[in-house]
């Protein structure tokens, strides 16, 4: 397996606060990895980094191209779709109008409607409210749409930051089987940071935990799953 | 009676230029979330390059081809040289420069073309309309393109790539650029765009106040009254308000006791402050639905 993005040495700013004190870690092409951490660690800022949302320096690469100095609109054109915290809902616009955007960029307009159909499948409660204003939405249908919206862009790499934020138990069960299979299935290789360490050590391959903007640890998501620390600290038994 | 329909037809008739001006206003507010003072005068200014142009016979709807695509570039130009640097600038910023552009561009134009009157020609011509004596084919030709244009707007932002990526940027930015929307030319392009339909609302005017470097003024606060009125989110509001105002504004001259000419235009401010007291969003503007 080769690695499909390289991040060497990143360190990020809030204006003069540091919040990633040089960070390192690669992900595989195809495979799913998680990045845990308190609230504070830098989880969503290494997010953000990848799509040069935030000042940063440091090197990271995407299938060998550096990501330096691209526009984050750039960086999605490439391919990475980012469902943010907080899900970016088109608010004002419909359901179908916030899918349509999330394939903008693409050249290949044919398979955009079999496409929204395929989420139609993935979420059916999307296809109930199509032509709803998005902001209607509960929390956990903005969520599906939001990841939806990113899958649309028929991304090579997904980040999602929290997807499982204020959902039910049973929904976020589903909303990562989704995941899985998209994975496993479209061959997306995907990055999340989660909340629910347990659930995302269930399904990753590799996980990374991140204190105070460093990565302490990392391995593969069994190992991490059973380290003892981990356990205590994240898992809670 | 026949007093009150000649005056609301006129009123529709001149509603049709505020509802110009407002869609252009409601173009830049969707595109920056600021009301561009300047409009008027960029509107003014696109005018007086038609006019030129004709002056060196070149026949009017070429002029008005021609002035359409320098009021796109230069409305882009404008945005990319003045208004990008001031992106993350506070409000009062922007006033300070939308305030600047409105001297500018004034003082230019009248030291290009001087302050005098110049007659303003209209391809319409200003006979009696279908025989009626209560409107002119120029009125009836502005009422035409104003609702002409809105068509094509509505379309453009319901049917096209380019008009849902501006909705989207207008919309949540942050997100429009993690879809992969240029939200920057987003913005310029709303820009160009608001300035060739304003050049539109001042080629339809000009044959009806002339021609000169303040004509304006009095049209942009009626524009801003439509706006507000139809909602600053809905083009549209913008131009149901423009029309609203007109004929309120015709109405009101005609049979409030003292209004005359001369009160006309506190009347559209005072629309402005009532409208956003009672009803802030306006009458078409849509009350954003949130859910935390």
């Amino acid at each position: 397996m080769t690695a499909m993005l390289n991040v060497r040495d990143l360190r990020s700013y809030y204006g003069q606060v540091q919040a990633l004190h040089g960070l390192t870690f690669e992900l595989n092409e195809g495979s799913m990895t998680t990045l845990l951490g308190a609230n504070g660690a830098g989880k969503t800022t290494t997010l953000r980094a990848i799509c040069n949302m935030v000042r940063s320096t440091g090197s990271i690469e995407f299938e060998g191209a550096p990501l330096a100095g691209r526009s984050t609109e750039n960086i999605v054109r490439l391919g990475i779709a980012h469902v943010p915290q907080g899900r970016g809902t088109f608010t004002t616009l419909t359901v179908e109008e916030n899918l349509q955007l999330g394939a903008i960029t693409r050249k290949d307009r044919a398979n955009i409607v079999s496409d929204i159909e395929r989420m139609y499948d993935h979420f059916p409660v999307l296809k109930q409210r199509y032509t709803q204003q998005a902001g209607t939405l509960s929390g956990g249908e903005q969520q599906m749409l939001a990841v939806a919206r990113a899958l649309m862009l028929r991304p090579r790499l997904m980040l999602l930051d929290e997807p499982s934020f204020g959902l039910a138990p049973l929904i976020v069960r589903d909303l990562f089987k989704i995941l899985g299979k998209i994975n496993r299935e479209d061959k997306v290789t995907i990055l999340v940071v989660e909340q629910n360490a347990q659930l995302a050590l269930e399904l990753a391959d590799q996980a990374y935990v991140i204190e105070t903007g460093r990565i302490v640890m990392a391995g593969s998501a069994k190992e991490i799953a059973n380290n003892e620390d981990v356990r205590k600290s994240y898992l809670g038994y | 009676m026949e007093l009150f329909t000649n005056q609301i037809l006129a009123g529709i008739a001149t509603g049709a230029i505020y509802a110009c001006m407002a869609l252009a206003v409601v173009m830049i507010y969707q595109a920056i979330d600021h009301l561009n003072f300047a409009q008027g005068e960029m509107a003014m200014f696109s005018t007086f390059i038609s006019w030129q142009l004709m002056q060196w016979g070149i026949p009017y709807w070429g002029a008005f081809i021609l002035t359409l695509a320098f009021s796109f570039a230069g409305g882009i130009a404008i945005e990319r040289l003045l208004f990008k640097p001031l992106a993350k600038a506070p409000i009062l910023t922007n006033v300070a420069g939308f305030i600047a552009l409105f001297a500018i561009i004034n003082s230019v134009a009248g030291l290009i073309w001087d302050f005098t009157i110049k007659q303003y020609p209209t391809p319409f011509g200003s006979h009696p309309f279908l025989g009626s004596q209560l409107i002119s084919t120029h009125q009836a030709g502005m009422i035409g393109v104003t609702v002409l244009l809105l068509i094509a707007l509505y379309f453009f932002f319901q049917f096209t790539r380019i008009g849902l990526a501006m909705r989207a940027a207008a919309s949540v930015p942050e997100s429009a650029r993690l879809v992969g929307i240029n939200t920057s030319w987003m913005i310029a392009l709303g820009w160009g765009m608001a300035a060739a339909i304003g050049s539109i609302a001042g080629m339809l005017i000009a044959p009806v106040v002339f021609l000169e470097p303040n004509m304006m003024g009095g049209v942009l606060i009626y524009g801003f009254a439509a706006a507000v009125l139809g909602g600053l989110t809905s083009p549209f509001g913008a131009v149901i308000g423009g029309f609203l105002v007109g004929i309120f504004e015709n109405l009101a001259g005609t049979y409030i006791p003292g209004v005359g000419n001369e009160l006309k235009l506190p009347i559209a401010l005072a629309l402005i402050i009532t409208v956003l007291v009672v009803k802030p969003a306006g009458l078409f503007g849509r009350p954003i639905v949130k859910r935390v």
